[in-house]
């Protein structure tokens, strides 16, 4: 590949050639993670929008099904997301400061607290197991009035959470990366981008799952 | 080097604000107010996000174009669900075939 | 005003081209001129794919009862469908042209992410191997509309795999968009204000919108649809509960907005064209711009359309039908403003301007017809009949594919560093021109007398419309290949290029040797006057050259 002979520069860290400057690149890397949340607003934007036209076409089968939430669990899982924001904001904030130490533990309990909520979105899986409330042949359902309604809203919770679990997966395995980045002395003040980056990502995970609690487990319950 | 870096006590404050706001959602939820409470749990919900967003994701420290960007993501997402439910709400003010109801 | 260098090219100068070899320089690369032609090859490869089953069709329709087992001609459609839109009309300029040009256009090195554009092309190949996969499998029969309940429940042709690629292809083509919004935002040389910025540019900044906002919800249907076709839940399944309506909402979500990621491009090439072989600058720039961004947003407001007689409700009809008349202002615009371009211009007509003129008739025929389906009442009579099939191919083929071979033609110099032969591809133009008119204009015809499309067979009446169509098809196909043949020759052995042969103003031909290095400029470039100076005036003074 022709390499630029403009190496008179001095290679700021982490700087590509078509880049002009460190800010340039950094700018168009957080540019380019917004442009990608946008897109995976549009994404959860589709099933938000299905799951909105069944809960008003059969509210009545959506007051029966959302008895089965599991609020404590919901509960608890969100306020554990909402710990991993603040330990990704203050890994971030570490990455900042040049600060390799605090970075890595940060990172680490980030992706424990990513762990806690997936571990009991499987125990929540679970039970919708042994209720027979998974889609499918297997479906089965207390009140006949509402079964097929109940398993297409059945569908859109395990569509709308199996979607976002799968973007914690993902953004775990991007944790992982980070932590053996940042053990191997990739990052300093000078450059962090990856880690705010990922932060980003995660965040954006976050504020997904702060809409599907209460619109998956809370609204419908008093009835 | 990107932004001012926040001190901890500020994200400290958003991490407590989203907890009480949690515990708040979950507290009204339980009371019956009819139509409303999908409006305050939505509105509770957004809350949330704005301070995610602003403050744990920088955007309030960010320039206007990213400013934009957020902003242009979500009301993209409006579009989508007004425009589908307005079909939807709009079905049964015409005579017809209302098969969904049976 | 000749903008040529004093001395021509020499055989031994460092290019993109010649700089490296082997297969690993090229699968490798993260020059996006390098990606452009990788691309250029996949979607040529997939065009002609597609048009296998195009041609499988239309001798299907030269009797009145067909050629074909129903079923096979249903899975002809589809994947005449699928590729066409997928796999050749979504990615071509945009893949191809724009990833070539919008960094020298621009003025930058190379787009901001070089690597996701490498990844996009791998991403758009797994997409494509899906998809022959479903075709070499048995295909599928849906629709490339893939409407439910049918392609969720009773189809019984490969409609996941298929899926599938579609689903690939689409994080291909938001990759594409990611990358050409964050260039335009952050990559302009100096000088390089957005309303110097060639209209190609804005054209494609557009489209990178709609790639971006639109393509993750045919994403999460598709998502849908699949799970649905394992599960059986009911989401679109009436007899389950479900609505399939709600199906037909998020797919034409994404799908309406698609069509101008498919005729967006285009426009921008046109602009291009037109400005320079009417040696004057693009009348009303600003409008132009600006109509772009419109057609994208409101692009996004109209899917409701493609639902008139699906069971929308009245109201919602009405409040789509009134929007997508709005849409086509935007689009008229552009068509007046080339054509005001022209006049009092200095028109020549070198093959990439005859495809621009070509361009402007059909589109503005095809985009007229889409009015006449954006009319409820009308369109209760046209719909799912030949008119559309007609309208929307005068847009898409008489539209965008003639854009797509007047850039190649227009660009050829600079990509390849040759010319073409002049004589030959003025007389595939004129092939490809009443190829296509003979064609579709018949079915305009047919689709008005009551033709239903996806039929394999049909009242006897039809037959001698339908018998032009098949014949003007065939020319059409002529029309294709000739340009393979001579650009191919040319490539090799055509005569040495000029720097800008046609003397076109824009940094990609003025300040970028032909073919240009792989960091586009030898000297940083600078953007010191308005795009389209050809009359030369307003020229601020030169910084340093």
């Amino acid at each position: 590949m022709a390499d630029s002979e403009v190496t008179a520069l001095e290679h700021a860290p982490g700087l590509k050639h078509h880049f002009d400057d460190t800010e340039q690149q950094l700018e168009s890397s957080t540019l380019g993670m917004w442009v990608f949340l946008l897109t995976e607003i549009m994404f959860f934007g589709g099933m938000f929008g299905g799951y909105t036209v069944y809960r008003n076409l059969y509210p009545d089968a959506f007051a029966s099904s959302s008895r089965y939430m599991n609020i404590p669990i919901g509960a608890f899982n969100t306020a554990v997301l909402i710990c991993s924001s603040l330990t990704m904001a203050l890994a971030v904030r570490a990455a900042q400061l040049g600060n390799k130490k605090v970075l890595i533990w940060f990172l680490v309990f980030t992706l424990i607290l990513g762990c806690v909520f997936l571990g009991l979105k499987v125990v929540e899986y679970h039970e919708k197991w042994v209720d027979h409330h998974i889609p499918g042949p297997g479906f089965r359902y207390e009140d006949a009035r509402y079964f097929h309604q109940a398993q297409i809203l059945f569908f859109l919770y395990f569509a709308m959470t199996g979607m976002h679990a799968m973007h914690m997966v993902v953004g775990a395995g991007l944790l992982t990366t980070l932590i053996i980045m940042a053990a191997r002395n990739r990052f300093s003040a000078a450059w962090y981008t990856p880690v705010e980056m990922i932060g980003l990502y995660w965040h954006f995970v976050d504020i997904v799952w702060i809409f599907l609690f209460p619109l998956l487990y809370l609204i419908g319950r008093t009835k | 080097m990107t932004h001012q870096v926040v001190p901890v006590r500020a994200y400290v404050a958003v991490f407590l604000a989203l907890i009480i706001l949690t515990i708040t959602t979950v507290v009204v939820s339980r009371i019956e107010l009819g139509e409303y409470n999908f409006i305050v749990a939505i509105t509770i919900a957004v809350i949330k996000a704005v301070l995610v967003i602003l403050f744990f994701m920088h955007v309030k420290q960010s320039s206007s174009m990213t400013k934009l960007f957020v902003g242009a993501g979500f009301f993209w997402m409006a579009i989508l669900l007004v425009f589908i439910l307005s079909d939807y709400f709009s079905r049964g003010w015409l005579p017809g075939a209302t098969w969904w109801r049976s | 005003m000749s903008t040529t260098l004093s001395h021509p090219p020499t055989e031994e100068r460092p290019n993109y081209l010649n700089v490296d070899y082997g297969w690993k320089s090229w699968l490798l690369t993260t020059d996006h001129k390098r990606i452009a032609l990788l691309y250029l090859f996949s979607i040529t490869a997939f065009f002609f794919v597609g048009g296998a089953f195009a041609v499988g069709m239309r001798l299907n329709l030269l009797t009145p009862k067909g050629l074909f087992a129903h079923d096979t001609y249903n899975k002809l459609f589809t994947m005449h469908g699928i590729i066409m839109v997928f796999f050749f009309l979504v990615p071509s300029i945009p893949a191809t042209l724009g990833n070539f040009l919008v960094p020298p256009m621009v003025g930058a090195r190379d787009l901001a992410f070089p690597r996701i554009n490498l990844l996009s092309w791998y991403i758009y190949i797994v997409g494509g191997i899906f998809a022959i996969t479903a075709i070499v499998r048995g295909g599928v029969d849906t629709g490339w509309t893939f409407y439910a309940p049918f392609s969720s429940t009773y189809s019984n042709t490969h409609v996941i795999l298929a899926a599938i690629g579609v689903f690939v292809s689409g994080f291909s083509s938001i990759l594409t968009g990611l990358n050409f919004i964050v260039t335009v935002h952050k990559m302009r040389a100096p000088g390089m204000t957005w309303s110097r910025l060639p209209l190609f540019v804005w054209a494609h900044y557009a489209t990178s919108l709609i790639q971006v906002l639109g393509t993750p919800v045919i994403a999460i249907t598709i998502v849908l649809l699949g799970m649905e076709r394992v599960l059986h839940a009911g989401i679109f399944d009436p007899a389950l509960g479900g609505d399939p309506i709600l199906f037909q909402h998020l797919f034409w979500f994404y799908s309406h907005p698609a069509v101008y990621i498919m005729i967006l491009p285009g426009m921008g090439v046109i602009s291009e064209i037109v400005a320079c072989f009417s040696r004057k600058s693009i009348f009303g720039y600003g409008f132009v711009a600006f109509s772009s961004v419109a057609i994208a947003v409101l692009g996004f407001l109209v899917w409701g359309h493609h639902l008139f007689v699906a069971g929308q409700s009245m109201y919602a009809s009405m409040v789509f039908s009134f929007i997508s008349f709005l849409v086509a202002v935007p689009s008229a615009i552009k068509v007046f403003n080339w054509t005001a371009t022209m006049y009092r211009g200095s028109v020549s007509y070198d093959t990439p301007m005859l495809y621009a003129f070509g361009f402007i008739g059909l589109f503005t025929i095809g985009g007229l017809t889409g009015l006449f389906l954006a009319t409820m009442a009308v369109d209760v009579h046209v719909t799912d009949t030949y008119f559309v099939i007609a309208h929307f191919h005068y847009v898409m083929v008489g539209g965008m594919v003639m854009a797509y071979l007047g850039g190649i033609h227009f660009w050829f110099p600079k990509i390849t560093g040759r010319l073409y032969p002049e004589g030959w591809a003025k007389f595939a133009a004129l092939v490809v021109f009443v190829g296509f008119n003979l064609t579709f204009f018949p079915q305009f015809v047919l689709g008005y007398l009551g033709m239903p499309r996806r039929y394999a067979a049909y009242a006897d009446e039809f037959q001698i419309l339908n018998v032009m169509s098949t014949a003007g098809a065939s020319i059409l196909g002529v029309g294709y290949l000739i340009p393979m043949i001579y650009l191919a020759w040319a490539w090799r052995y055509g005569p040495k290029s000029p720097q800008n042969p046609w003397g076109a103003k824009g940094l990609e031909w003025e300040q970028s040797p032909t073919p240009p290095p792989t960091f586009n400029f030898d000297v940083p470039p600078v953007m010191n006057e308005p795009a389209y100076n050809y009359s030369g005036e307003e020229k601020e003074v030169e910084i340093g050259r």
